[in-house]
């Protein structure tokens, strides 16, 4: 019998490992991006379980609209890296320094 | 049966997500963030949740993937300095890992008895429809937040398209205005020629 935390657990470890990959690959801004589209899809995960368990219908509402601004993230996001490549030429996390952040 | 169906696909989704964390090369990373979505939208359809399955293939499997697929194929990365940093941040990563595991493990394992109070319900008839639940939601309880994420897209549309666009000097593009606004005088030319009477 498959219950709540089964599924609980399953997101949660898509969670942790989206996190892990932040940590870990600390240099491409693409890997950055992906890492953060599975962290979407694990939140997504918890809101569609629980609305199953609960059987409320306002969980998958909510996820329709996280996919909508994820996708509109996403596009931005790799727009900004394209015009970024085009004039620093490599698209290195370290590189972009210039403000002294 | 369920039982099979969910940790089939829950075990190919968890290999699919650290096989986009290990990837040495981008596009394999982008591949097996495809074989993630596609999972765990069967993952989805077990939770009957038709309609969302079906928009996150096509959504993300369709539009957004193949577009950073483009991207990572455009920009042509370095791939062996983009590693070098692998090995430094580990330690600081895997503790923060570790850190997130007990929280999240505390909340969902050890909080599991207070959480099986919720029991799914039964399965929903064959003649139920998701989307038309959705919908029915969606158009009238939900309306303005829907026009909004249409909005966001719209503005997502014009920001994508206004960064990435250039204008490079000597580009042959039409002015239309100018197209429409010619004249017959601009163009042609009335010249008298003077036949010749001897031929």
């Amino acid at each position: 019998m498959i219950t709540v935390s089964h599924y609980l657990t399953l997101s949660s470890l898509l969670f942790i490992l989206s996190i892990a990959g932040i940590f870990l690959n600390r240099k491409n801004v693409i890997l950055l991006l992906m890492c953060i589209e599975l962290m979407l899809l694990a939140v997504n995960f918890n809101f569609i379980t629980l609305s199953r368990f609960l059987g409320d219908a306002a969980g998958q509402i909510f996820v329709f609209f996280i996919l909508t601004v994820a996708a509109a993230e996403s596009a931005i996001g790799l727009a900004i890296l394209v015009v970024l490549f085009r004039s620093r030429k490599n698209i290195d996390v370290e590189s972009l320094d210039s403000m002294k952040g | 049966m369920e039982a099979l169906i969910f940790y089939f696909f829950g075990t190919v989704l968890v290999l699919a997500a650290i096989g986009v964390i290990i990837a040495r090369n981008p596009v394999h990373s982008a591949m097996s963030l495809v074989l993630a979505f596609v999972t765990s939208s069967f993952l989805w359809m077990l939770l009957e949740a038709e309609f969302l399955a079906i928009v996150l293939v096509l959504v993300y499997v369709g539009a957004v993937m193949v577009l950073f697929l483009f991207v990572v194929m455009m920009l042509d990365v370095n791939v062996e300095r983009n590693r070098a940093g692998f090995t430094r941040y580990a330690p600081l990563g895997i503790g923060l890992v570790i850190l997130i595991v007990g929280m999240l493990g505390y909340v969902v394992w050890a909080r599991t008895q207070e959480m099986n109070f919720l029991q799914a319900p039964p399965r929903a008839a064959a003649d139920f429809s998701n989307t038309e639940a959705l919908g029915s939601q969606l158009y009238t309880v939900y309306m303005y937040p829907f026009e909004l994420a249409a909005i966001i897209l719209l503005v997502a549309i014009v920001a994508a398209i206004s960064l990435t666009m250039r204008r490079r000097p000597g580009l042959k593009v039409q002015d239309v205005a100018r197209q429409v606004a010619v004249r017959r005088k601009d163009r042609v030319r009335m010249v008298n020629i003077e036949s010749d009477p001897d031929s």
